[in-house]
C-alpha cells in the first residue's frame, strides 16, 4: 500500500538506535535494506540484518565510514549490485559530541562533527543518488530540532544540522526533474543512547550529584508540548517511511518536525 | 495491515467535494466513521461554482461504500450557532470525536489595493474565522476524549505570498498562527494540532475559468486544461501541474494516525516543492 514492496533502501548509521529501527520499519513495508555503519559497529550491524531477515526481507551490510567517500561509495556500489536497485536513501548517521561555548570549541571538535553530520550526508547522497533508477526515488536526511533553532553549547552540532537543510533544499531543486524527492526530518530528543547517557543526565540536572534517567526526563518533558520526555525511534522511523512512501509522492523540499512540540512551546 | 483509524470518528468541513471528500473517503477506508459538513451552496463574492447537496450525497455514498458510517450536515462555518448544533449532533450519533479536519475554504481574486471590503471580509470570515469556529466547537469534544488530532488545511499561501490573493494569503497565514497557539493550548489534553499546505490541487476550486484565466493572462480567452496545466507546472519543483486531493488526504491521514503521535504544531507542505523552488 505504501509502494515500498520490493524497493531497496540504504540507511546509514544502521547498526543501532534509530538507524536500526528505520531498517525494521522499511522491512515491515516490504523493502530490502542496505545497512551502512562503521567497522567498529559490525556486531550490532549483524543484529540489524537479523531483524530485517526475520521480516522476510534481504539485508546487505555495508561497512564504511561516511567520512570516507571512496570506501562508502564502494560499499554502497557493491550492495546495490547485490540487491539490483536503489530507491530510497536515508542519511541517518550522525553524532552528538560533547559541546562547549562556541568560542571554546576546538578546531578538532568542530571539524569532527561537520565531517560526519554534514560531509558524511553529502557523501551518502553523492554515492546513492546516481544509483537511483529512472523510476525516481526518495532521499530522507535526518536533521534535528537543532536544524531549525540553536541551543547553547552546540554550535558544531547546530551548524551541521542546519547545513543539511540547505543541502536538502538544493538537492530537491536539482533532483525534482528526475522525480527524486528530498526532505529532512527533525526529531526532538529520542530515547536512544545518544540522549540516555550519564553525560546528558548531568548536563540536564546540574543540581543533582548523581542524576538518573528519571531526573533527566522531568526536564526534557517540561520542554515538550506533549506530556512525554522523549520520542521512541519508531516515531522517527514512521515519519521517514511516510516520506519515502507513495503517500508522500508530491512532498519534496520540506522539513518534517517530529518533536512532541518542542520547537513550538511558548512557555 | 490493520486499519490505521479503526474505531475513530473524524469530522471534516468542506466535505462535499475536493480535498474534504478525499479525506472522508480515505479516512473511512482506514476504519473511521465520518461527520461530513459542507455549506452546499453559494458564498457571496466567490465566483467559482459552489458545492451542492448532491455533492455531499456523493461523498456519503462513497464513504458508505467502504463500510464506514457517515453523518452529513449542511451548515455554514460562518454561523456559530448552527455549526455547534451540527457538530454536536454528529458527535452524539457516533459517541465521541477523535479527528477534526478544518478543510472548508473559498477562493476569490483581486489585487490587495483594489479589493472590495466585502471580498476581503468574506475571505477572512470563511478561511480564517470559520476554521477558528470549527476548532472552537469541536475542541470540547476532543478534550472530553482526552486525546485527538486536529488538522487545519492551510495552503502554500500560508507560507509565502501569492500575487492577486492577498486576502487568501492573509487568511492562510492566520491559520498557521491559530494552529501554533491551539497546539500549545491543547497539548495538556493530549490533543495534537498541525497544518497542511497544499500547492494547487486538482479540485473545482482551481478547475474553473476564474482561476485558470489568472494563470494565463497571455490568452484572450479561457485556457484549456492543458494550457492551464502548462502554467501551473512552473510553480512546482516536481514536474506536475497540481497534486490530487488524495495526496493531501494521505498527508492528513498520517497526521491523524498514531504513526504521528508525537507530531504537533508542525506545518506540513504537500506542495511538489513549490515553496522551496
Amino acid at each position: 500500500m505504501t509502494g515500498l514492496i520490493g524497493k531497496v533502501v540504504v540507511v546509514t548509521g544502521a547498526s543501532r538506535g534509530t538507524g536500526r529501527v528505520h531498517c525494521q520499519r522499511f522491512a515491515d513495508e516490504g523493502a530490502d535494506v542496505i545497512a551502512v555503519d562503521v567497522a567498529e559497529a559490525q556486531n550490532d550491524l549483524r543484529d540489524t540484518a537479523a531483524e530485517v531477515n526475520q521480516r522476510g526481507r534481504r539485508c546487505v551490510a555495508a561497512v564504511a565510514d561516511v567520512r570516507d567517500a571512496e570506501a562508502l561509495d564502494a560499499a554502497i556500489g557493491t550492495a546495490v549490485g547485490e540487491l539490483g536497485r536503489l530507491d530510497v536513501i536515508v542519511a541517518n548517521a550522525g553524532i552528538h559530541a560533547p559541546g562547549a561555548p562556541t568560542w571554546e570549541l576546538t578546531e578538532e571538535a568542530w571539524r569532527h562533527t561537520l565531517d560526519i553530520n554534514l560531509t558524511g550526508v553529502w557523501h551518502t547522497v553523492k554515492s546513492g543518488v546516481p544509483r537511483i533508477g529512472a523510476h525516481g526515488g526518495s532521499v530522507v536526511i535526518i536533521s534535528s530540532t537543532n536544524g531549525l533553532r540553536g541551543t547553547p553549547n552546540t554550535a558544531h552540532y547546530t551548524a551541521s544540522k542546519h547545513a543539511v537543510v540547505g543541502l536538502a533544499r538544493t538537492l530537491a531543486n536539482e533532483l525534482g526533474p528526475r522525480g527524486i524527492r528530498v526532505n529532512t526530518v527533525h526529531p526532538g530528543a529520542v530515547g536512544t543512547p545518544m540522549v540516555l547517557n550519564e553525560a546528558t543526565f548531568r548536563r540536564l540536572r546540574p543540581d543533582l550529584p548523581n542524576p538518573t534517567a528519571d531526573d533527566a526526563a522531568e526536564v526534557l518533558q517540561s520542554r515538550n508540548l506533549l506530556p512525554v520526555p522523549w520520542l521512541e525511534p519508531v516515531d522517527i522511523a514512521n515519519a521517514v517511511v511516510f516520506l519515502a512512501s507513495d503517500e508522500a509522492r508530491y512532498i519534496t523540499g520540506t522539513q518534517l518536525v517530529v518533536d512532541a512540540g518542542l520547537t513550538q512551546k511558548t512557555t | 495491515m490493520t486499519a490505521r483509524l479503526a474505531g475513530k470518528v473524524a469530522l471534516i468541513t468542506g466535505a462535499a467535494r475536493g480535498i474534504g471528500r478525499a479525506q472522508a473517503v480515505r479516512f473511512a477506508r482506514e476504519g473511521a466513521d465520518i461527520i461530513a459538513l459542507d455549506v452546499c451552496g453559494p458564498v457571496d463574492t466567490v465566483v467559482i461554482p459552489s458545492s451542492t447537496p448532491d455533492d455531499l450525497d456523493e461523498t456519503a455514498r462513497l464513504v458508505s461504500g467502504t463500510g464506514a458510517r457517515i453523518v452529513t450536515e449542511i451548515v455554514d462555518i460562518r454561523d456559530p450557532g448552527p455549526l455547534k448544533v451540527a457538530v454536536d449532533r454528529g458527535v452524539t450519533a457516533f459517541g465521541g470525536l477523535d479527528i477534526v479536519c478544518a478543510t472548508a475554504g473559498i477562493t476569490s481574486r483581486g489585487f490587495a489595493t483594489e479589493m472590495p471590503e466585502a471580498t476581503w471580509q468574506t475571505m477572512l470570515d470563511v478561511n480564517l474565522s470559520g476554521v477558528w469556529r470549527t476548532c472552537k466547537v469541536t475542541a470540547p469534544h476532543l478534550i472530553a476524549r482526552g486525546a485527538g488530532s486536529v488538522i487545519l488545511v492551510s495552503s502554500i499561501a500560508g507560507m509565502r505570498g501569492l500575487v492577486g490573493v492577498a486576502h487568501y494569503t492573509a487568511a492562510k497565514h492566520g491559520v498557521v498562527g491559530l494552529m501554533r497557539t491551539l497546539a500549545n493550548e491543547l497539548a495538556p489534553h493530549g490533543i495534537r494540532v498541525n497544518s497542511v499546505h497544499p500547492t494547487n490541487v486538482d479540485t473545482p476550486m482551481i478547475q474553473n475559468e476564474a482561476v485558470s484565466s489568472a494563470f494565463r493572462p497571455d490568452l484572450d480567452r479561457a485556457p484549456t486544461r492543458d494550457e492551464f496545466a502548462a502554467a501551473a507546472r512552473t510553480m512546482n519543483m516536481l514536474d506536475i501541474p497540481w497534486v490530487e486531493p488524495l495526496d493531501v488526504a494521505n498527508a492528513c491521514l498520517f497526521l491523524a494516525s498514531d504513526e504521528a503521535r508525537y507530531i504537533t504544531a508542525v506545518t506540513l507542505p504537500v506542495d511538489a516543492g513549490s515553496t522551496q523552488r
